[in-house]
């Protein structure tokens, strides 16, 4: 509009406003310390997507030492419980069939003949692959569980192994604990989800009550106006960012194995991405409404495409590339290179680029679009 | 759609001319097909108590909000303290005070707290800015509502705030866009009288009202219909030229044309 001078000390006031009404904003600060708490429970409890305790048959054809020591092993791991004894694969297919059952056990009658004579013996594990997280997880731990077995009769023996060779190596998480990849992705998507709701109903809830207006008839500088709406929201960002660590490793065990410092830099342009996307959102809605509404449109996408949830790998390329278009898909590569691999700038340069990129784009659109007239 | 061109002789104004305050040229607002405002001629002396009255719709707000540079012109020109708002609006943004129809303060911050960041706003800061709060709030009777949440006001308390904060940097020109709607009768009485203490010591005021007691508080009067500037004067010439014996005639007069023009 006018070329005149920038006001830049504008922002002193509009900063202490700020601050002055969200001291008051109970219920907002409680959302602030909620949120992250309810979700980080939520997420870290709820989403296990490794699946324990699968409800298992076990068809023993061969009733034998071997065959019992087999199954108690199996048990042993976790990640079987056995339902029941069945007395033909029809039943199996029976009760896999109603869901009463997830996977079967059964021991063929030559199992401990086989084993006593060196040849591989074999027992099967039957799956429901209707449910792959169920099923993967069944196989590993047989796979385990067999090894296991191979490995304590080998000992006995004092011979050589038995021919079972089974390589289960997760890296990062030896556990396989789901909650320890998830929580670091929980920051990405809470910061994300409150960061574009807050700011964009706190710009609209302004419209709404007529007080924007009444703000830019004063000389206050429209980059200081956004900004002293911005920089509190900052500030709650790594508020909420801190409590998911601290939670986390308390409750989760979740490791901090690179630099924190690095995490805390590169979230800045995280947090402004997401504000700027904020403001660009409340530059298009009317009401508070809408504002939450396109939050949560939005928080869709982040959830499902960004690899927070389901392994960007897996997806379709279309799928991809829209998950290419996220910060959070940049966010969460940070994210868990430096929490839990240790990684470093040197790795973490391009996703760390890519999110600057994103915030200078984002907060340049809302600010050429947020204009100091009503019309 | 005549407009009566500005008295030479203004019964209320001192022999010489007093500087412009506001000036139009063919002032012109349209919101796609509405013409809101439609080429309007104004112009407002210092000091002036200036009426800018007509019925819902008229285009009185959206004449105030273009002078106030809430909104850009369609087509015209239009100056404010000496100040174009098409290419200076920051720097009339400095020099006048606004109150728009709604309460536009903030209900979560105290009285003294919504004072204290108007003033700062403004470029009042330090010593200063305690020292002006504490005489504004002095002289509109607000000293001890000071600690109260502005959310918790009643409505002419609210009004006396707003003013508070659209004086605080001592404006050459005050824009009331309806300040009073919703007031009890004795509290516009008291804001008037601020109103009158302000132009006294030589500030400008454009205030909008539908309240006739009021519109006859005005040293001149334009009267606005379907964005035309129909009448302009005194109240007492603004009869004359209607030949109503009251503004509220006037205005019920008003109101059955642009109900003839709609029909």
């Amino acid at each position: 509009m006018s070329a005149g001078t920038i006001r830049a000390w504008t922002l002193w006031p509009m900063l202490w406003k700020e601050f002055a009404q969200l001291r008051r904003d109970r219920f907002t600060l409680a959302m602030m310390v909620g949120i992250p708490a309810i979700q980080l429970l939520l997420f870290g409890y709820a989403i296990q997507t490794e699946v324990r305790h699968i409800r298992t048959l076990v068809l023993d054809e061969s009733k034998t030492p071997e065959s019992r020591a087999l199954i108690a092993v199996l048990t042993n791991t976790g990640d079987f419980d056995i339902v029941g004894s069945v007395a033909s694969r029809v039943e199996i297919a029976d009760q896999i069939g109603r869901g009463a059952a997830q996977a079967a056990v059964v021991i063929p009658p030559g199992f401990m003949a086989d084993l006593r004579s060196g040849r591989t013996a074999q027992a099967q594990v039957i799956v429901d692959a209707a449910d792959p997280l169920a099923s993967g997880a069944a196989m590993s731990g047989a796979a385990r569980a067999a090894a296991a077995r191979a490995a304590q009769l080998g000992a006995r023996a004092g011979a050589p192994p038995v021919p079972l060779e089974v390589r289960v190596r997760p890296w990062y998480n030896p556990g396989l604990r789901t909650a320890v990849y998830i929580v670091p992705g929980i920051i990405g998507v809470l910061l994300s989800m409150t960061m574009v709701m807050i700011t964009s109903m706190a710009v609209v809830r302004e419209r709404e009550r007529g007080t924007l207006e009444q703000l830019i008839v004063t000389p206050i500088d429209k980059t200081a106006l956004m900004l002293g709406k911005l920089i509190p929201f900052l500030v709650i960002g790594y508020v909420q960012m801190s409590l998911v660590l601290i939670l986390g490793r308390i409750l989760f065990d979740v490791p901090v194995r690179g630099s924190l410092l690095l995490l805390y830099g590169v979230t800045v342009a995280f947090i402004v991405a997401n504000l700027g996307l904020g403001l660009l959102v409340s530059t298009v809605v009317t009401s508070q409404t809408q504002a939450m509404q396109l939050s949560f449109f939005f928080l869709m996408p982040n959830i499902l495409l960004s690899g927070f949830m389901f392994p960007r790998e897996a997806m379709p390329v279309p799928a991809q590339w829209f998950g290419d278009l996220l910060p959070l898909t940049y966010y969460l590569r940070i994210l868990r290179g430096i929490l839990l691999k240790g990684a470093g700038g040197a790795q973490l340069w391009p996703d760390g680029l890519a999110l600057v990129g994103f915030a200078v784009i984002l907060v340049a659109l809302s600010v050429r679009r947020f204009s100091k007239t009503v019309d | 759609m005549t407009s009566v061109p500005v008295s030479p002789s203004l019964p209320s104004s001192p022999a010489p001319p007093r500087p412009l305050a506001v000036r139009t040229v063919a002032l012109r607002k349209v919101f796609g097909e509405l013409v809101a405002v439609a080429g309007l001629d104004l112009e407002i002396r210092e000091g002036e108590v200036f009426g800018l009255l007509g019925p819902n719709g008229s285009g009185k707000t959206t004449t105030i909000r273009m002078l106030c540079g809430l909104l850009l012109p369609s087509a015209g020109d239009a100056t404010v303290v000496g100040l174009d708002v098409r290419t200076e609006p920051e720097a009339i943004r400095r020099r006048i005070g606004y109150m728009s129809q709604r309460f536009g303060l903030y209900d979560d911050l105290t009285v003294a707290e919504n004072l204290h960041f108007y003033g700062w706003v403004y470029g009042l800061r330090g010593a200063a800015l305690t020292a002006r709060s504490a005489e504004v709030l002095a002289e509109l009777g607000l000293t001890e509502a000071a600690p109260q949440l502005a959310g918790t006001l009643s409505g002419g308390w609210k009004q006396r705030l707003a003013l508070a904060c659209a004086i605080a940097h001592r404006p050459a020109m005050l824009f009331l866009d309806e300040p009073t709607a919703g007031v009890d009768p004795a509290s516009r009485r008291l804001f008037w009288r601020w109103i009158y203490a302000l132009a006294k010591q030589g500030t400008t005021i454009l205030v909008t009202t539908h309240y006739m007691d009021e519109a006859e508080r005005c040293e001149r009067l334009a009267f606005l219909s379907r964005g035309h500037l129909i009448a302009l004067g005194t109240a007492a010439e603004v009869l004359r030229q209607f030949g109503q014996p009251t503004i509220e005639d006037v205005f019920i007069e008003l109101q059955r044309r642009d109900e003839g023009a709609i029909v």
